[in-house]
């Protein structure tokens, strides 16, 4: 009597392993596939060294002028000499220590609300947070004569500084507008309806540049003499005219997730508007937009580079205006590669924060 | 006492007619400030403007434009060229959003993590700044006129731009056009008729041809009836630049190409989208039933994939033609640039150009939204009530 015993299995073949295996597999597993993996590899061929060597190989990082640069490759060290100016713009050197603390605050901040997360009362201590932050950064940004700090004008605002706080103010400010524009474009009073959906749709249709010319040059028109704006408040207030119709139909979209068993119910136990709305419907609608109000916030952090045409030094703007140092002069494609990929990589994390936030609230599993 | 606030109806209306009064409050701050502004500054008003001499010049006019036209012609100088960027931007970040969707899908490694290496490089720039990049890139990199690149001696591009032969048409030519449009007419009868001999008969057939026949056959046959109704005027080199021949600037090249590809990673999203919304059990179904290939993609799979996608894409042609108006940043001559650039810094009559600008975006998206609202409506689900 023969027993049966198990052979060893053999090891899979050469081919269909390793390497070898998952090239044939993710590269050459069809003709068609195997004259696009060639085809894309050329493109790389193209592409690639060139692009290196222009960055990092052929380039220059520690050049003292830019005579001692190539004018083949990149000259970094110009990147290095006008970085101030990439990060604050014109505001004084002694005073950096000022939008530096700023943003130490910012993130202690945000670190406080995680800490917060459990425990009670944490909704009114957030609520503070957000009433005395936008004070401490004015106060701190722009100076007062009372606390000592001193003033520095807007004009010499500017750099990634600038850019951060064009689009912050431009979302805080748009937001509680966009909240009432979502609710009277859902609202059953007619008038308020039309008023809600004519705003929304007029400023959806046209381009945020014509937005910015207008307030550039007409909004002194409309008030009494002698009321003037500051050439970043003009942006300020034409940027959150803007933002607010996106973010009205952002919210608009979170309200109409809410399911309508929630609105009837709210109804039924008999609370007013205000407390249908406040208690019951908008901690759920804000809560599903959230993802897509980080998602209008990257698309704002992108349209304020618009600010330059109507003259005001972000980032974009910077890079413009160092090219005008006849110290450096020819160096225009190393600042826009700079500023390309210090927004880049801003943007590039806050999206893939939205999509985190969109798993981490998506309950519908 | 106030007893009827409480009533639903009286509140409503009590609710709209203040905002109603805060609405008219603020237009009514708004205007008599700016009537106050306007004579205290001394600025004219109305649209007399438009008919005086505009007095400058634009490289780039597609109809008769010199320094003494009118405003009014620089307003539709700057229209005409604004809808050229914008469809020819929508033309090209169309084919390679295309591409680019489907490259993302494909089994192949490389070739889906170059495309999605793409959209998330291109997608996260913002706009204005690809602008500057290619317009800057052009303006170091490309050669004087003497040394330009040629193409089969006809095409030259070079840091003025690129020149291509321009076509003359000779009167001729209107019947070829005619001869076309009747084609497009005959083209319709074809399938109009066949769809109906294959609804009453159920025999298919092959039309291609007729169709062929009448779109590119009839207005080709025409074309040489009247003797080639068209030559081409060469661009030639003439001193340090060229004449002549059909020309497109630095600016407009730099512009159509960050419109296209910045455009194209959100057309590709959305085709991806599309696509991937499809149940794979469509596919299986489709082919168990005996369907070819081709028929499961033309009959099943693209009409449910382009349903999804095609909204989007819409929208982000309106995009493309919102953000042509960044042209002003390079300057390139289109409306925003001619108009609330130019000439309103030689009229100084601010609320009526931005006005007019305002006004012509808003015709422009409106049209596009319609187009998107009547799509929506041809490929509802029919028999569905919702």
């Amino acid at each position: 009597m023969s027993i049966f015993t198990l052979k060893q299995s053999r090891p899979a073949p050469k081919t269909q392993t390793g390497v070898l295996g998952w090239t044939t597999k993710h590269l050459f597993s069809s003709k068609t596939n195997a004259v696009l993996s060639l085809f894309a590899l050329y493109f790389l061929y193209l592409i690639l060294p060139p692009l290196l060597d222009w960055m990092i190989f052929g380039a220059d990082f520690s050049a003292k002028t830019n005579a001692e640069c190539t004018r083949e490759a990149a000259c970094w060290s110009y990147i290095g000499e006008k970085m101030n100016l990439f990060m604050y713009g014109m505001y004084p050197t002694e005073e950096y220590w000022r939008p530096n603390l700023l943003l130490t605050i910012t993130l202690s901040f945000a670190f406080m609300v995680r800490l917060l997360k459990h425990q009670p009362y944490k909704n009114k201590a957030i609520l503070t947070l957000f009433i005395i932050y936008p004070v401490i950064a004015f106060f701190l940004l722009y100076g007062n004569d009372f606390l000592g700090i001193k003033i520095v004008e807007t004009n010499q605002w500017g750099g990634l500084m600038l850019t951060i706080v064009v689009a912050s103010v431009g979302i805080v400010a748009s937001f509680p507008i966009g909240v009432f524009l979502a609710l009277g474009r859902q609202s059953r009073m007619k008038t308020i309806q039309f008023l809600s959906i004519a705003y929304i749709e007029l400023i959806r249709g046209i381009p945020l540049i014509t937005i910015l010319f207008m307030v550039s040059v007409m909004l002194p028109l409309f008030f009494t003499e002698g009321i003037n704006f500051d050439k970043l408040l003009r942006a300020l207030i034409g940027i959150t005219l803007f933002q607010t119709a996106y973010i009205a139909e952002v919210i608009r979209g979170g309200l109409q997730a809410v399911p309508k068993e929630q609105y009837e119910a709210a109804d039924a136990i008999g609370l007013s508007f205000t407390q249908k709305m406040v208690f019951i419907i908008l901690p759920q609608a804000l809560k599903i937009s959230i993802p897509n109000i980080v998602g209008s916030f990257i698309a704002l952090f992108k349209d304020t580079t618009l600010v330059l045409i109507i003259g005001i030094f972000d980032m974009l703007a910077i890079a413009e205006l160092a090219t005008n140092d006849t110290d450096w002069l020819g160096r225009k494609t190393e600042g826009i590669v700079f500023v390309s990929i210090v927004i880049w990589m801003l943007l590039y994390l806050m999206s893939r924060y939205s999509k985190a936030l969109e798993r981490r609230f998506n309950t519908q599993h | 006492m106030f007893g009827f606030l409480n009533n639903n109806k009286t509140r409503f209306v009590l609710f709209q007619i203040i905002a109603v009064l805060i609405v008219a409050f603020v237009a009514y701050y708004a205007v008599s400030n700016l009537n106050y502004n306007i004579d205290r500054l001394g600025i004219r008003s109305g649209f007399g403007f438009l008919d005086i001499r505009a007095g400058f010049d634009i490289a780039e006019h597609l109809i008769a434009y010199t320094a003494d036209s009118s405003n009014l012609d620089a307003f539709y100088v700057g229209l005409i060229n604004t809808i050229t960027v914008s469809i020819i931007g929508i033309i090209f970040a169309s084919v390679l959003g295309i591409i680019i969707g489907i490259a993302r899908l494909s089994s192949n490694y490389l070739v889906s993590k170059l495309a999605e290496i793409y959209v998330e490089i291109f997608r996260n720039i913002p706009i204005l700044l690809q602008i500057l990049f290619w317009y800057n890139l052009m303006l170091i990199s490309l050669p004087s006129p003497r040394n330009s690149f040629e193409f089969f001696n006809v095409v030259f591009f070079n840091l003025r731009g690129v020149y291509f032969p321009k076509p003359i048409l000779e009167s001729g030519f209107y019947w070829v056009m005619v001869a076309f449009l009747l084609g497009v007419f005959i083209s319709f009868f074809i399938k109009w008729f066949f769809n109906k001999k294959h609804d009453s008969t159920g025999i298919k057939q092959r039309t291609w041809d007729y169709h062929l026949l009448s779109l590119l056959g009839l207005p080709l046959g025409v074309y040489f009836i009247f003797g080639s109704p068209v030559y081409f005027d060469y661009p030639n080199l003439q001193g340090f630049n060229f004449r002549g021949g059909l020309f497109f600037s630095p600016e407009f090249l730099a512009l159509v190409l960050a419109l296209s590809i910045y455009t194209a990673t959100y057309i590709s999203e959305a085709i991806r989208a599309g696509i991937e919304s499809v149940d794979k059990g469509q596919k299986e179904a489709a082919l168990a039933m005996g369907l070819t290939q081709a028929q499961t993609l033309k009959f099943v799979l693209l009409p449910q994939a382009l349903r999804v996608a095609i909204p989007p894409i819409i929208n982000q042609y309106l995009n493309l033609t919102k953000n042509s108006s960044l042209a002003a940043a390079i300057g390139y001559a289109d409306l925003v640039g001619v108009f609330s650039g130019t000439v309103l810094n030689q009229v100084g009559q601010a609320i009526e150009i931005i006005l007019m600008t305002m006004a012509v975006y808003l015709t422009l998206s409106l049209l596009i939204s319609l187009g998107l609202n009547l799509f929506n409506y041809k490929i509802r689900i029919k028999g569905l009530n919702q």
